[in-house]
C-alpha cells in the first residue's frame, strides 16, 4: 500500500451508506410520482451496493479475508442486475397504469381495498 | 375331530356364509335348505366326533391354542377353544336340539319368501356358529365374542318380521336390555384382568381357587359383574323384560334361542366360573335369591296370559330361575342338569305350540283355540309328555333335575350355608311354590289349546292339520328325550349309587377343590351334605304331590264340563289382583316412568340445549362468526395505497432493529 495515500476510514463508508438509505426510504415514502419513487429505490438499493464494496475493500488487504471481498463484489452484481430486472418491469407497469388513468401518481392505484 | 374343534364352529359359519350368496343370488329352498341345515348336521357329527374323542383318552380339560388373538403389556388373550366335561354336555345338546330346530325350520318356514327363507337360516347359522363358540371359548373375552354374536342373532330374528313395528321393537328391547347386562360382563372380564392377570379359565380359576381367602373380595365384585350380564342374557330380575317380547320372532327362533340355548348361557357362565362364586359367597346368595324369586315371579304371570307363546317365554323364565337358584345353593351339577332337560322339553313345548300357530292360520290366542287333540294327535301326545315334564312329574325329565335343584336348596337351608339358612329355606319355598304354580299354567294351556271344543271361526276348523312329517318328527325325537332325558341325573337316593347320577360324576372335574383353611370349603362341602335319606324322600314326594296338585286344579278350572267358570269367578272375587297379574305387574310401565322416560327426556336434552344450542349454536357457528366479525374489522388495514403499505414495512423494519438490538 502506498504509505502516501491515506486509507478512508471503513466506518465513514457506512456513513453515507446508512444516510444514503435513509434517504432513500425516506423518498419512497413520501414521493407520489412513480418515477421519483423508484430513483428513492435505486438509491437504497445502490446504498446497500456501497456497503459491500466499502467491505469489500477492507478486507481485500489480507489473503486470509480475499474470499470475503470476493463475495462482496460478487453481491454488487447480483443487486445491480436485479434492479436493473426491476426498473423494466416496474417502467412497463408505469406505462400500463398511465394508460389507464394518464397519470402515474401512486396515490390513485389503490383500487386494490376492502 | 379333537385336535381341530375349530372345524365344528368354522361348519355352520360356512353354512352362514352359503346361506347369505344363496339368499343374495335368490336361489331356490332346496338349495337354501341342504346349506343351512346341512351345515348345522355336519357341526352336529363333528361334536359328537369330538366328544367320544375326548371320552376315550384320560385328560380332563384340553386346551388348543390357535393363534394370539389380543396382545397388549402383560395381558394375552389366544384365539383357543378348550373342551371339558362342561363343554361336552353343553355342545352336545347345543348341537343336537339346534340340528332339530332347523329340520323342524323346514317345514314351519315354508311358506316364506326364498329370500326370507335364505335370510332365515342365515341368522340360524351364524347363532350356531356364535354360540358353539360361546360353549367352546377357553377364556372370558373368547366367551364374549360367542355371548355378543348370540345376542346379535337374537336381535335380528326377533326382528325377523321387522316390516312389524312391534317385531322391530321387541328386537330393539331386547337387544338394549342385553347391552345393560354386557355392560356388567365387560366389566367383569376387566376386573378378571387386573386381579388375575389372565381370563383364561385354566389359568384365573385355579388361581382363585388356590388362594380362596386373600381374593374373596375381588371375587364377590367379579362374581357380581359377572351375573349382571347373566341377567340380561338369561332373563332375570330386573333385566327380564325383553324375553316375553322376544316371541315376536318366528316360533323355531324362540324354541333355540329363547328356550333351548342362548337364555341358558347365563347359567353356563356361572357354572364354569363357579370357583368365582364360591369363594365370594355373597354373589353365591344373590344369585341364589335372583333366581328363586325369578322363578315364583315369572310362574305367576304365567297363570294369566292368553298367549300360548307367552306362557311359554315366562314359563322360561321362571325355569331359568331354577337353574340359578340350583347354582347360587352351590349345586352347579343340577343347574346344568337342569339346563339340559329344559332344553329338551322347552324346545319341545316350543316347536308344539309353533305346530298349533302353524295349524290355526298363526293365531296365537288359546281362547279361540281348544280341541285340537283330535287333529294333531302327535303334536298333543309329544306337548303332553314335555308338559309332564316341565311339571316335574315322575319320571319324566324335569322331575329329576328339578328335584334335585330344589332339595339341594333344602340342604342348603339345613346345613346353614354361609350362616343363611332361613333365607334358603325361604327359597325353597319359593321354588316348591313355583312348581305348584308352573304344573297349574301348563295344564291349563294344554286344557285350553288341546282339550274341550274348538273356539274358533268355521273358517279356522276347516283349516286345522297336523304339522308336516319335517315338523312333527323333531317333535317326536324331543318327546323320547323329555321323556327319558332325566335318567342321565338319577339320585344316589333312589339307587343308592352315587355313580349312577352320571351328570353329577361327570360334571364333578368342573368344580375345582378350593385352597384349604377358608369358610367357603363350607361351600364346597355342601354338596356332600344331604338333609338325610328320609327327609329326602319326604321332599321329593312333597313336589311330587305338589305338580300333582296343580295339574288338579288347572283341571278342575279348564277342562269337562264347567270349564272356565271357576276361573271367571275368581276374576270377578279378586278383580284387582287379576289386573295386577294380567298386566305382568306393570313392571314394562314401570321402566317406562322410572327409566326409558327420564333416559329419553335426558337425551331429547343433549340434543335440544347442549347440541343445538351450545355445540352447534356457541362453538360451530360461535366460531364461524367470530372469524367474520374480526375479518370485517381487520379488511380496513387493506387500504390499497401502497405508500400506506410501504410505510407499514419501514415501521416493521424499525421496530425489529429496536427490539434486535
Amino acid at each position: 500500500m502506498n504509505p502516501t495515500m491515506i486509507p478512508i476510514p471503513s466506518a465513514w463508508i457506512l456513513y453515507l451508506s446508512a444516510v444514503l438509505f435513509v434517504i432513500g426510504a425516506i423518498g419512497v415514502l413520501l414521493r407520489r410520482n412513480g418515477i421519483s419513487i423508484f430513483l428513492a429505490l435505486e438509491l437504497m438499493l445502490n446504498s446497500a451496493n456501497l456497503a459491500f464494496a466499502s467491505f469489500a475493500f477492507r478486507f481485500a488487504g489480507a489473503s486470509a479475508t480475499a474470499a470475503h471481498a470476493l463475495n462482496g463484489q460478487i453481491f454488487i452484481f447480483f443487486i445491480i442486475a436485479v434492479a436493473a430486472a426491476e426498473a423494466a418491469v416496474g417502467l412497463a407497469l408505469f406505462i400500463a397504469m398511465y394508460r389507464r388513468k394518464e397519470t402515474i401518481d401512486v396515490d390513485r392505484f389503490n383500487i386494490l381495498r376492502w | 375331530m379333537l385336535g381341530s374343534l375349530w372345524i365344528i364352529p368354522l361348519l355352520p359359519l360356512i353354512g352362514f356364509g352359503l346361506n347369505l350368496f344363496l339368499g343374495w343370488r335368490k336361489a331356490r329352498k332346496s338349495l337354501v335348505t341342504i346349506a343351512g341345515v346341512g351345515s348345522v348336521g355336519l357341526a352336529t357329527i363333528a361334536a359328537y366326533w369330538a366328544i367320544i374323542g375326548y371320552l376315550e383318552q384320560p385328560a380332563r380339560v384340553i386346551v388348543e391354542r390357535y393363534f394370539t388373538w389380543i396382545s397388549a403389556g402383560k395381558i394375552t388373550v389366544d384365539a383357543a377353544f378348550q373342551i371339558d366335561p362342561l363343554t361336552v354336555v353343553m355342545m352336545a345338546f347345543v348341537t343336537f336340539v339346534g340340528f332339530l330346530i332347523h329340520v323342524y325350520s323346514i317345514g314351519y318356514m315354508h311358506g316364506e319368501s326364498d329370500t326370507a327363507y335364505a335370510r332365515f337360516f342365515a341368522y340360524m347359522n351364524l347363532f350356531m356358529f356364535s354360540m358353539l363358540v360361546l360353549v367352546l371359548g377357553s377364556s372370558l373375552p373368547l366367551m364374549f365374542v360367542g355371548w355378543e354374536g348370540v345376542g346379535l342373532c337374537s336381535y335380528l330374528l326377533i326382528g325377523f318380521y321387522f316390516e312389524d313395528t312391534y317385531c322391530a321393537m321387541s328386537g330393539k328391547k331386547a337387544f338394549i336390555a342385553n347391552r345393560i347386562g354386557d355392560v356388567g360382563f365387560v366389566l367383569g372380564i376387566f376386573a378378571t384382568f387386573a386381579v388375575f392377570g389372565s381370563a383364561d379359565f385354566t389359568r384365573f380359576l385355579p388361581i382363585a381357587a388356590a388362594h380362596p381367602q386373600q381374593y374373596a373380595g375381588w371375587a364377590t365384585a367379579i362374581g357380581l359383574l359377572l351375573f349382571v350380564g347373566a341377567t340380561g342374557k338369561s332373563a332375570q330380575i330386573p333385566l327380564y323384560v325383553w324375553l316375553p317380547d322376544a316371541m315376536a320372532g318366528p316360533t323355531p327362533v324362540s324354541a333355540l334361542i329363547h328356550a333351548a340355548t342362548m337364555v341358558t348361557a347365563g347359567v353356563y357362565m356361572v357354572v364354569r366360573c363357579n370357583v368365582i362364586y364360591r369363594i365370594g359367597p355373597a354373589a353365591l346368595l344373590v344369585v341364589a335369591i335372583v333366581g328363586g324369586l325369578t322363578a315364583i315371579y315369572a310362574a305367576s304371570i304365567a297363570v294369566a296370559q292368553n298367549d300360548i307363546k307367552k306362557v311359554l317365554a315366562y314359563s322360561t323364565i321362571s325355569q331359568l330361575g331354577y337353574m340359578f337358584l340350583g347354582a347360587g345353593v352351590g349345586a352347579f351339577a343340577a343347574a346344568i342338569f337342569h339346563v339340559v332337560t329344559h332344553a329338551f322339553f322347552k324346545a319341545l313345548l316350543f316347536l308344539g305350540a309353533g305346530s298349533v300357530i302353524h295349524a290355526c292360520s298363526g293365531n296365537q290366542d288359546m281362547r279361540t283355540m281348544g280341541g285340537l287333540r283330535k287333529v294333531m294327535p302327535t303334536t298333543y301326545w309329544t306337548f303332553l309328555a314335555a308338559t309332564l315334564a316341565i311339571s316335574g312329574i315322575f319320571p319324566f325329565a324335569g322331575f329329576f333335575s328339578k328335584d334335585e335343584i330344589l332339595g339341594r336348596t333344602f340342604a342348603a337351608g339345613a346345613s346353614n350355608l354361609h350362616g343363611f339358612g332361613w333365607l334358603y329355606y325361604i327359597l325353597w319355598f319359593l321354588g316348591i311354590t313355583a312348581a305348584f304354580i308352573t304344573a297349574f299354567y301348563m295344564f291349563r294351556l294344554v286344557y285350553m289349546t288341546f282339550h274341550g271344543e274348538f273356539r274358533g271361526t268355521e273358517e279356522e276348523k276347516h283349516h286345522l292339520h297336523e304339522s308336516p312329517w319335517t315338523m312333527t318328527l323333531p317333535l317326536q325325537v324331543l318327546g323320547v328325550l323329555s321323556i327319558i332325558g332325566g335318567f342321565i341325573g338319577i339320585p344316589k337316593l333312589m339307587t343308592g349309587h352315587a355313580s349312577w347320577n352320571l351328570i353329577e360324576h361327570f360334571l364333578d372335574p368342573v368344580v375345582i377343590p378350593l385352597g384349604t383353611g377358608h369358610a367357603a370349603e363350607i361351600a364346597a362341602g355342601v354338596s356332600e351334605h344331604s338333609a338325610g335319606a328320609g327327609i329326602e324322600w319326604l321332599l321329593l314326594l312333597v313336589s311330587l304331590s305338589i305338580a300333582v296338585a296343580g295339574i288338579l286344579v288347572a283341571r278342575s278350572f279348564y277342562a269337562g264340563e264347567h270349564a272356565f267358570e271357576k276361573p271367571a269367578r275368581f276374576v270377578e272375587r279378586y278383580p284387582l289382583l287379576y289386573k295386577l297379574i294380567l298386566n305382568k305387574y306393570y313392571i314394562d310401565e314401570v321402566y317406562d316412568k322410572v327409566v326409558i322416560q327420564p333416559l329419553y327426556r335426558f337425551a331429547r336434552f343433549c340434543w335440544k340445549a347442549i347440541d343445538t344450542i351450545i355445540i352447534d349454536g356457541v362453538i360451530v357457528n360461535g366460531t364461524a362468526f367470530m372469524t367474520e366479525l374480526t375479518g370485517d374489522i381487520l379488511r380496513f388495514l387493506q387500504t390499497g395505497n401502497v405508500r400506506n403499505y410501504a410505510l407499514s414495512v419501514a415501521m416493521g423494519v424499525l421496530l425489529l432493529i429496536v427490539i434486535l438490538w
